[in-house]
């Protein structure tokens, strides 16, 4: 319930940090917590600029995999698409500038590796370029498109929504495109404002026949990346690009899959449930150490990882053990009752209005102020 | 273009002195679906051509200001720069008018200016404060005045609201048009083609016009296009490519559209070969997919102010104490600008949420924290 989450943060008698407006304070990744004040309003007199940060959270390192290197979030994705690459004769990969290595470096070194028949650039065509992609994959490729930045992706979304969600189910299962996977750079950086900065799962949320993954990091973002392509359904692989340099794991260097649609529970509690995707994961795991430490408060952290078709299963368990669900994410994401089972619903109405925490009708223009 | 070195005389001299007029030869424009062309030659006044001297100028001292700024972080998040393109905003401008309409994509200081903007509100805007042309709200990519559309950042996105904004000008008889701008990346994308179609059809006042500055982002023409000849891409559409380097060139091929399209023959395509020093944006050094010898051959053999300048000072039109009292002005006024750019303080958190809606009434949205509440207000 909307109580239990004010339980968390009111009263706290924290301090407002004030940044100065020319000092560059985008995202510091120190130990500093934030410290706000509960009062904060636009009839205070100076405007204070808070600083935000997340401190982002390795993973354990992974044993069962293998041998691991320390990679962070792009050179995951590299590795991801390497043993894609080398293993599956099939596998190509394209899109806007991915032949030099990419805008963020995901693709370095494959072209020179594996050709340029099999790692080539696109024209300025999202839709082209996702249409391209959905008639690769039904003849047989194993297709991996980059979508340049997220939020360039809406001209891509009646090929998304229209054509490589329905194909298997319009053609009686004659033919698929489940090769496909479209990865794109997504969320807020800092500084990306309106273009650069969007988080849009929430549009293909409601859409059957893909799939939607968001990794938390470089161990998850491999083994999702890699279950993507193996998935004989389209998905889309969104990719915090805040996270691109910033996270820094030990990641297996064979190839390994970690499965879909299986939400993970990061930390146990009982007194509230808290269930995020990508970069909020670090913030959330944050506010439970800060629960616990000022308010006495256990709270269960899940990381949700698929977003469609998303683990109900984790998440109740959840929401029925503690006293209530609270959805924190940069963008909206509406689980309509329609769509869940009775079971869920009938749960998540007894226990807690799921309600979504953060949702942002503005652009992102001050980013710096957000997150 | 050569430059021959203008015989100076130190004495002061009136204004008498100056040769009031002066015809140039421009290059021959190449032509598709057309007969004719626009001429020629060009008459320039010296009135003119201080303007557009001293408008150029600014352009290029303004984005200059601008990447140091960036360089201090003054300004934030993205930034393209134009300066190299110069002729190109000024030579349209000086084929239309104001009552005209234009947009363009995100690299769009120059247009901003050349449309009725000042520096002052366009280096607000960069650093994102109140008096910024969009209110500080908008930022490098989005700069708007009037019948100035901006500033667009998704690519290619642009070129059919001009047709729209076209259609508008046609139905409510105003003997308008609309100058729609992309790059030669956006030439590329689909709804360019969708726009060349519906213009053409209806025959829409749109003068479709691809600034190629040879490299869409890091990609050269080539590695990007089937068919480099962007004038040619329009299909049905009659097509001009224009030396964009050459301010007179420019002008007078816009001047030759804008007839073309107010006698309702419908739409017409122009194709400015022009180059940028900078590379795509302030991320980019520029210099990873091409030489730094091969700017530098642009800078010195066809920089826009300096053939202008050139034409000038040979044709006795100018003295070079007179352009250098532009030039220094020039400078005051941009170092103006960025002064007030840096102190004007930021927009008020109100506005954060404000102008969400039209006409609705006011609602509450969430600030940065869950217990901040700022008022949307329409």
């Amino acid at each position: 319930m909307a109580a239990s989450a004010r339980l968390l943060f009111r009263g706290a008698g924290l301090k407002a940090y004030t940044a100065n407006v020319n000092s560059g304070a985008q995202s510091s990744f120190g130990t500093t917590l934030l410290r706000l004040s509960p009062n904060c309003s636009s009839q205070t007199k100076t405007q204070i600029k808070h600083a935000s940060h997340f401190t982002y959270h390795p993973d354990p390192v992974p044993t069962m995999y293998g041998p691991t290197t320390k990679m962070n979030l792009f050179q995951s994705v590299t590795s991801a698409l390497d043993n894609t690459l080398a293993s599956d004769p099939t596998a190509v990969i394209f899109g806007e500038d991915v032949a030099f290595g990419g805008v963020f470096r995901c693709t370095v070194g494959l072209r020179d590796k594996y050709g340029k028949d099999r790692v080539f650039n696109t024209p300025l065509c999202e839709q082209g370029i996702v249409g391209f992609g959905i008639g690769a994959a039904a003849a047989g490729a194993t297709a991996i498109a980059e979508i340049q930045f997220a939020d360039y992706i809406y001209p891509a979304f009646d090929q998304i929504v229209n054509e490589a969600a329905k194909y298997r189910y319009r053609s009686g299962n004659l033919f698929d495109c489940g090769n496909l996977t479209i990865r794109a750079p997504w969320g807020c950086v800092g500084h990306g404002s309106l273009y650069h900065s969007q988080s849009p799962e929430a549009f293909f949320a409601h859409c059957p026949g893909i799939k939607i993954v968001i990794p938390r990091g470089p161990v998850q973002c491999k083994g999702l990346l890699l279950s993507c392509i193996e998935d004989h359904n389209p998905c889309i692989f969104f990719e915090p690009k805040i996270l691109y340099r910033a996270a820094v794991e030990q990641v297996p260097t064979e190839a390994y899959t970690i499965p879909l649609s299986q939400a993970e529970v990061l930390q146990e509690g009982s007194d509230v449930t808290l269930v995020a995707w990508g970069t909020q994961i670090h913030v959330l795991r944050e506010v439970v150490s800060m629960a616990q430490e000022k308010l006495g408060v256990s709270c269960e952290l899940i990381d949700l990882q698929t977003i469609l078709p998303w683990d109900t299963e984790t998440v109740c368990k959840g929401a029925r053990s503690s006293k209530g669900l609270q959805l924190l994410n940069s963008t909206c994401l509406t689980l309509s009752s329609r769509s869940t089972s009775p079971k869920t619903r009938c749960v998540l109405a007894v226990l807690s209005p799921l309600k979504s925490f953060y949702t942002s009708p503005y652009s992102f223009l001050f980013l710096s102020i957000l997150i | 273009c050569r430059h021959e070195a203008a015989s100076v005389v130190v004495s002061s001299r009136s204004y008498a002195d100056f040769t009031p007029e002066a015809t140039f030869d421009i290059k021959k424009v190449d032509l598709h679906r057309l007969e004719e062309g626009p001429p020629l030659t060009s008459t320039l006044t010296r009135e003119d051509g201080l303007k557009y001297y001293r408008t150029m100028q600014t352009i290029r001292r303004m984005e200059l200001k601008a990447d140091q700024l960036y360089k201090q972080k003054i300004i934030r998040g993205f930034c393209h720069l134009y300066d190299g393109q110069e002729a190109c905003a000024v030579g349209i401008e000086g084929g239309i008018t104001l009552s005209d309409h234009l947009i363009t994509a995100y690299r769009a200081h120059g247009y901003t200016l050349t449309r009725g903007g000042t520096v002052r509100e366009i280096m607000a805007e960069l650093t994102g404060r109140r008096e910024g042309i969009a209110k500080g709200k908008g930022g490098s990519m989005h700069m708007y005045t009037k019948n100035f559309y901006g500033g667009n950042g998704i690519v290619g996105a642009q070129v059919p609201l001009g047709a729209g904004v076209a259609l508008a000008c046609k139905y409510l008889g105003t003997d308008q048009l609309c100058v729609s701008l992309y790059g030669d990346g956006a030439a590329n994308q689909g709804q360019i083609f969708e726009t060349y179609n519906m213009a053409s059809l209806w025959k829409l006042p749109i003068i479709f016009i691809c600034e190629n500055n040879q490299y869409g982002m890091g990609t050269s023409v080539e590695r990007a296009s089937a068919s480099t000849e962007y004038y040619k891409r329009g299909d049905f559409i009659p097509g001009l490519r224009v030396d964009g380097m050459d301010v007179l060139c420019v002008r007078e091929a816009t001047k030759f559209a804008a007839d073309h399209c107010r006698s309702g023959k419908g739409p017409i395509l122009m194709e400015l070969q022009t180059y940028r020093y900078h590379g795509h944006s302030m991320s980019d050094p520029g210099v990873s997919y091409r030489t730094r010898e091969e700017i530098q051959e642009v800078r010195s053999k066809s920089d826009p102010i300096s053939m202008l300048k050139d034409r000038m000072l040979s044709n006795n039109m100018a003295s070079v104490e007179e352009l250098k009292e532009i030039d220094i002005e020039v400078r005051k006024e941009i170092e103006d600008a960025a002064q007030f750019a840096t102190t004007d303080p930021e927009p008020p958190l109100d506005d954060l949420c404000s102008h969400i809606y039209a006409n609705e009434k006011s609602f509450e949205v969430r600030g940065a924290t869950p217990w901040t509440k700022l008022t949307s207000h329409s």
